[in-house]
Formats: structure tokens, C-alpha cells, sequence
């Protein structure tokens, strides 16, 4: 990103409107306007799809407004806010998701390493390994929670038999409940994880590592010294872009518990307030709170570790 | 040459058939959209359409498996005045949140006459808000206890011989070492079952005359020594050796494979059970005379003295108010819910008629030995809160009295009575 700031052409000195007008000439102003024409359509299109509903989600978040009594709708200005921020279980909920978002996100990013290494590496079989490491990912999240919901069940699932656990009821308890919902996310995400690792150690050099083995450097010193410093950037993205999607799970809770035991996340508690009790007022509240939590994350990980977006586009070496 | 031929002819088949599909939509005026919660409704809706004479036909649309899903369905269209709704099938306690807001086409005098003509007490209860019919009752429901006839003197309990208490159930099936089959899974059958207890010990889950207040005067009726009680027994079931693994999570069909199961004795459910018997007879995954063994009586009794308020619940087709064929809905209504629909669909899907005379009918009383505990049950049945806010309500409930093994009667009613005022005023969140 910093290159492209520093590319930029120096300023050209100051001059008015009237004056740069005149300067274009016809063919740079017929460009100029074709270039509008061109992308006009999709950038009002983008601004109708995006846009209106952010902004309409604010506005109803102001709001007491059931869908199914349009007439009692009231103006509250930030009386959703309080009543979600002083809630217990809006305090909880946000527990039970960044416990999740942290859990999930460390294991893949440690088997997403190692997978990346093995896809690196391979010497044979290299595109039937890609592709045998990639299936999960393209499963869909409802299928994937379907078959590991069938998996742990306590009826006619096939985890309790291996194990030798009898009619454990993985379902019925918080932190059970909360494992089966991890190990699922974990199974279906960590391929994109190591995808990402993938492009990352693709960048690395050979040079550096043959340098390094020529000094006597181990296998791990290697990786310590030589791979992971190179990495970084390529790590901060892949944790960015899981993390925020990790902290607006849903899917798998949907269906694997239903929300039971505890297990509820912020995209829950919207989906109840908006979906199921038509509180569209407080649900967009909600909405609004999980998109700022989304934000910030963003924010945090640009400015305070410093990650580095233009690596994923392959604009730096 | 060959292959260019072929992917733009399948490109074009593609877009024939998506065409097609989304004319299908509205598919011309007599056309009806019809939203079915079950399967079997679909034969009886293509009877009803060839015996029209061509004055109507149906596009079917299946709406969701769960209560739940079905009714965020169908408030999420009618919210939206979806005009391409014609006829829909109602849960009956969402049908109050419907007809509050206006959803729903009332039925008219003489409609509602001859929709409530020989219907069972317990479904047109549940079809009528604030003494307007709103729905045509297609069927009603009720659960029973079942049992297995080959435990009952190891329990030391006999329902065929007269009513039983919830009590005398979980210490005979403790006795006994086999199972008391219920529904403690976090959904609206969770619901149903409070909704019972509270009602066989004559308390009730809003107190009286809430129906017509706004949400954040309605008040709950849960602390009480009915909310109480119910606590007590879904906790002492939930910890006593008699219950069945994954209790928590377990909605009907969980209950009734535990039932099924070796050690299965005892559970109230839904009267599909019986056919589901016979289709898993069919499968060779029960014995042929595993129905020998099963025995039902009427919903277990809260206090020894106080008859049993069992569930109460079933379907109802209404017409929406957005649709832009009403008179020909209703008229395709009539086919829809007609004595011999309720009998073919009850055959079909197992499911209880809403009309008395049905259980009378032969064929339906050899298919339903147990006909005449159905229909008494359907009399008697309590429905869930009529409420306008009733996803509030159950959604409340279910939060509350979950997971049972960690209800207390101490705390339980008022907690949970706590929680549903609170949801309702707007200043908890569920």
C-alpha cells in the first residue's frame, strides 16, 4: 500500500478549476466520461446494495419496531444500545465468540502451516494433494455442520463408537457442544487458511533457504529463522481475513445446536431479535454492534500489527 | 465443433428451464400458491384440484420441517406482503401473531360456520382469535402415553388401568430400568411440554386477558405453584436414571428411537408414532410385533386429583390478505379441509383429524385403535398462550426451562417469569 502512495505522481502546482479544464484535452475528457459511463452502473449499483441497507440497519436501530405491529413503531434514539450493552447475555454471547474466533482460528493457523508446507513440498501427487486438502472448503458450511452434527451424535453418529463412549451426548453440555462447533469450523476452514500460507511461502526464495542450510542451519531454525520472519505478512492476512470471518460464525451453530447450551454467538442474538422475534429495531442494533466488533478487528490488525493487504495482492516483494 | 454445439444447447436447455421456473410463480388466475407443513397435503391438494373441474389448481410450496422454520417463513412473506401467497398452513399458536398484524383473511359468518361445523373442541379453540376465525382446521394434535405393555409390572404402574402422575412414571421406569421418553430439546416442543405441566396443574403460562394488552403490559402467570411444579418434574426426569441419553437435545423422533430402543418403556408423544411403527415394521428395523407390546393411555396428570391438560396442536389453512384470489382460496379451502381430506390425511400422515365424526369412520378406527383417547385428548387439549407476541413467549420459555436438568422450582418460575416480562417490555434480550 505504502508503494502505490509513494508512486503516486508528484503534486502539480496550484491552479484553478477553470484552468485544468482547459488543459484536458477532448480526448482525455471523452475517456474520462467513458470511464463514468463504464463504471457508473456498477458503482451506484455497489452504493444501492451495500450502502441503503447499512445506513437503512442504522436508522431502524434507532427504533422500538416489531414487523408485526408497524403501528407501535417508536423512536428511542439509543434506548436498543442500552438495553443490549447492560444485557448479560449480549456480554456472554460476545465470550462464547471470541472464544470460538480465538480457539478456531490458532488451530487452523498451526495445521494450515503445516498443510501449506506439505502442499509446498510435495513432490508427487502434488495437484491430487491440493485438491484432496481444498474439499472441505468447498463444502458448503450447512453441509459440513449436518455431517458433523450426524458425526457426534449420540444416536447414529460414528464419533461415540470409535472412541468407546457410549451414549455420550456431545450436545448437552456447554463445552462439548462448543468442541463439536470448533472442530466443524476448524475441518471446513483450515484449507483456506493453508491456501493463503501457500501464496506466502510460494514468495519465500529458495536462495534464503539454501543459504541458510549451507551455514548449518536445523530444519527448525530454518522455519524460525528464514520462513516465518518472510511469512509475516502473508500470516497477518490469512489471520485477518479468518478472524473476522470466524467472528461472525453462525452456520454451524445453527445447526449443530441450535443455540442450546450456551452456545449462541452475536450473529445468533441478531438472528433472533430480527428473525425470529421481528424486533427489527433491536435486531439491527445488533447488526450494527457485530459490525463495528468487525471493524475494530480490522482495524487492529491493519494499525497495531501492522498487516500489510498489498502482500496479497502480490504488489510488494 | 461438437462440443461448442453441445455446451451452448445445455446452456440454452438451462435457461428454458430457469424461464419456466420463474413463470411458474404466479402461473396464471387459477393458480393457487399453497404453502404445505406436510407432505400428505400435496395428495390431497391434487385430488382436490382434478375434482374442481378446472376452477383451480395448486402450486405447492413446502415450507420448512421445524415449527420454527415454517413460521419465520411465513412472517418474513406476509410481513412483506407477498402477493404470491394464496393459501398457507398455520401452526396454530403463531396464528394470533398473524392475525394481530392483519395478515391473515378473516373468515366471514357464514365461512366460519361451516369451518367450524363438527370440529373438536381443542383445534377451533386454537383457530379462533378474538372470536374471529382466522384458520380452517385441517387437523388437530394431541400426545398420548405410550407404553410398553411388557414393563408395566416391573414399574408397579398401569395406565390402561387408570390415570398416572408424572411421579409415578419416573420412579416406575427407575424401577423398572427402562426409560420415560419427553421432549427437553431447546424448540417449540420444549414449549409444548411446559406449556402442558403448567396447564394440568391449573396455572397458566400469561395470565388471563393478556391477549388483547400491548406487549409490555402482558403478564406472565409462570410464578406460581403450577411454574413450580413444572419445574419440579422436568428437573426430577431430567436427573433420574430413567432418562433416556441426550435428553436435552432430544425432540420427537429422539424420543421415540429411545422408546424403540431395548430398554424403552415409557413416553408421551404425538399420535404419528403408531404409523411411524408400521413404516419402521416395514423397514425390518422393529420386530413384526413390536405394536403388540405398545400401549397408550391418556397425557399423565401433574397432581393425582387434577385431570391432564395434554398438548394441544395441529394445522390450519388460511387464506392470506395479500393474496389476489381470496374468494377462489376459500373456495379451494373447503376441498382442502373436507371430511374426506382430514380422513385421507390422517391415513397418509398419521395425524389426527380436527373433525369428531372422522374417529367414528371404520377404516380410521381399525387404522386408530387409540381414536377414541385422540379424540378425547383433542377435547380436552389446552392450547399454547394466544398471544400476538407468542415468539416472544415461547422464545422466552425455551431460554428459561432449558436445559431441564438445571431447572429449580425455587428459581425456575420466577426467573423465567422475570425473563418473558422483560423480553416483552423491550429491555431483555433472548
Amino acid at each position: 500500500m505504502s508503494t502505490t502512495t509513494s508512486a503516486a505522481p508528484p503534486r502539480p502546482p496550484k491552479e484553478t478549476r477553470a484552468a485544468r479544464r482547459i488543459r484536458l484535452t477532448d480526448r482525455t475528457r471523452k475517456e474520462r466520461n467513458l470511464g463514468w459511463m463504464l463504471a457508473g452502473p456498477a458503482f451506484i449499483a455497489m452504493v444501492a446494495v451495500t450502502g441503503y441497507p447499512i445506513l437503512n440497519a442504522i436508522w431502524l436501530s434507532l427504533f422500538d419496531f416489531r414487523l408485526t405491529d408497524p403501528s407501535g413503531r417508536e423512536f428511542v434514539f439509543l434506548g436498543n444500545y442500552l438495553t443490549i450493552l447492560t444485557d448479560g447475555l449480549f456480554w456472554q454471547q460476545f465470550g462464547i465468540t471470541s472464544l470460538i474466533t480465538i480457539v478456531t482460528v490458532s488451530v487452523e493457523l498451526v495445521l494450515g502451516f503445516a498443510l501449506a508446507m506439505v502442499m509446498h513440498r510435495a513432490l508427487y501427487l502434488r495437484t491430487a494433494l491440493r485438491t484432496a486438502i481444498l474439499i472441505p472448503y468447498g463444502i458448503i458450511t450447512v453441509v459440513s455442520s449436518y455431517a458433523w452434527a450426524y458425526a457426534f451424535s449420540n444416536t447414529y453418529g460414528f464419533v461415540n463408537g470409535v472412541f468407546g463412549l457410549g451414549e455420550y451426548d456431545w450436545f448437552g453440555g456447554t463445552w462439548s457442544a462448543l468442541f463439536t462447533v470448533c472442530v466443524a469450523e476448524i475441518w471446513k476452514t483450515t484449507p483456506f487458511m493453508s491456501l493463503l500460507l501457500l501464496a506466502g511461502l510460494a514468495q519465500i526464495p529458495d536462495d534464503y533457504l539454501e543459504a541458510a542450510k549451507v551455514d548449518g542451519a536445523t530444519a527448525w531454525q530454518r522455519v524460525k529463522r528464514v520462513i516465518l520472519p518472510n511469512m509475516k505478512a502473508a500470516i497477518m492476512v490469512a489471520l485477518l481475513f479468518r478472524t473476522l470471518d470466524a467472528f461472525r460464525i453462525f452456520d454451524s451453530i445453527f445447526i449443530m445446536t441450535a443455540g442450546a447450551q450456551n452456545t449462541e454467538t452475536l450473529s445468533f442474538l441478531a438472528y433472533r431479535q430480527t428473525i425470529s422475534r421481528v424486533m427489527v429495531g433491536l435486531g439491527s442494533a445488533v447488526s450494527v454492534i457485530l459490525a463495528v466488533l468487525v471493524v475494530l478487528i480490522a482495524v487492529m490488525f491493519v494499525k497495531v500489527f501492522k498487516t500489510d493487504l498489498s502482500q496479497q495482492r502480490g504488489d510488494k516483494k | 465443433m461438437f462440443r461448442k454445439t453441445c455446451v451452448a444447447g445445455s446452456a440454452l436447455a438451462l435457461l428454458a428451464s430457469g424461464l419456466s421456473g420463474c413463470g411458474g410463480g404466479d402461473g396464471g388466475s387459477t393458480t393457487l400458491t399453497y404453502y404445505i407443513a406436510d407432505a400428505a397435503q400435496e395428495d390431497v391438494a391434487t385430488r382436490c384440484s382434478s375434482e374442481s373441474g378446472g376452477a383451480y389448481s395448486f402450486n405447492i410450496q413446502r415450507l420448512p420441517n421445524t415449527a420454527a422454520g415454517g413460521r419465520e417463513q411465513l412472517l418474513r412473506r406476509l410481513a412483506a406482503e407477498d402477493r404470491s401467497m394464496d393459501i398457507v398452513s398455520v401452526d396454530p399458536p403463531f396464528m394470533a401473531e398473524f392475525a394481530n398484524a392483519e395478515f391473515l383473511r378473516p373468515f366471514n359468518d357464514s365461512e366460519r360456520a361451516e369451518f367450524s361445523k363438527g370440529v373438536l373442541e381443542g383445534p377451533l379453540k386454537q383457530s379462533t382469535f378474538r372470536d374471529t376465525l382466522y384458520s380452517a382446521p385441517l387437523y388437530g394434535n394431541t400426545q398420548l402415553l405410550w407404553y410398553r405393555k411388557s414393563v408395566l409390572a416391573k414399574a408397579g404402574v398401569d395406565p390402561s388401568a387408570g390415570p398416572v402422575t408424572w411421579d409415578q412414571l419416573i420412579k416406575g421406569a427407575t424401577q423398572a430400568g427402562v426409560t420415560l421418553a419427553a421432549q427437553g430439546r431447546r424448540n417449540e416442543s420444549l414449549m409444548v411440554w411446559v406449556n402442558a405441566l403448567i396447564s394440568s396443574s391449573g396455572g397458566s403460562i400469561l395470565q388471563s386477558g393478556s391477549e388483547n394488552l400491548p406487549a409490555n403490559e402482558v403478564k406472565g402467570g409462570i410464578n406460581s405453584p403450577a411454574g413450580a411444579n413444572a419445574a419440579r418434574i422436568m428437573h426430577d426426569l431430567a436427573v433420574s436414571p430413567a432418562v433416556p441419553a441426550g435428553f436435552s437435545t432430544a425432540g420427537e423422533e429422539d424420543s421415540r428411537s429411545s422408546f424403540q430402543a431395548g430398554n424403552g418403556g415409557f413416553m408421551v408423544n404425538w399420535p404419528y408414532v403408531w404409523a411411524a411403527f408400521d413404516s419402521a415394521i416395514e423397514e425390518g428395523t422393529l420386530p413384526a410385533n413390536f405394536k403388540d407390546d405398545v400401549g397408550w393411555a391418556a397425557y399423565p396428570r401433574v397432581d393425582a386429583g387434577t385431570e391432564s391438560a395434554a398438548p394441544s396442536g395441529g394445522l390450519g389453512l388460511s387464506v392470506s390478505a395479500f393474496s389476489r384470489k381470496q374468494d377462489l382460496a376459500v373456495q379451494a379451502v373447503r376441498c382442502l379441509v373436507s371430511a374426506q381430506s382430514q380422513k385421507e390425511f390422517m391415513i397418509k400422515a398419521g395425524n389426527p383429524a380436527a373433525l369428531s365424526a372422522i374417529f367414528d369412520d371404520p377404516e380410521i378406527r381399525e387404522k386408530f385403535p387409540m381414536a377414541d383417547e385422540i379424540r378425547t385428548g383433542l377435547d380436552a387439549a389446552t392450547p399454547r398462550p394466544v398471544s400476538p407476541y407468542y415468539g416472544d413467549v415461547t422464545g422466552s420459555i425455551q431460554t428459561a426451562f432449558h436445559p431441564p436438568d438445571a431447572l429449580s422450582p425455587e428459581t425456575t418460575p420466577r426467573e423465567a417469569n422475570q425473563l418473558l416480562e422483560d423480553v416483552l417490555s423491550n429491555k431483555r434480550l433472548i
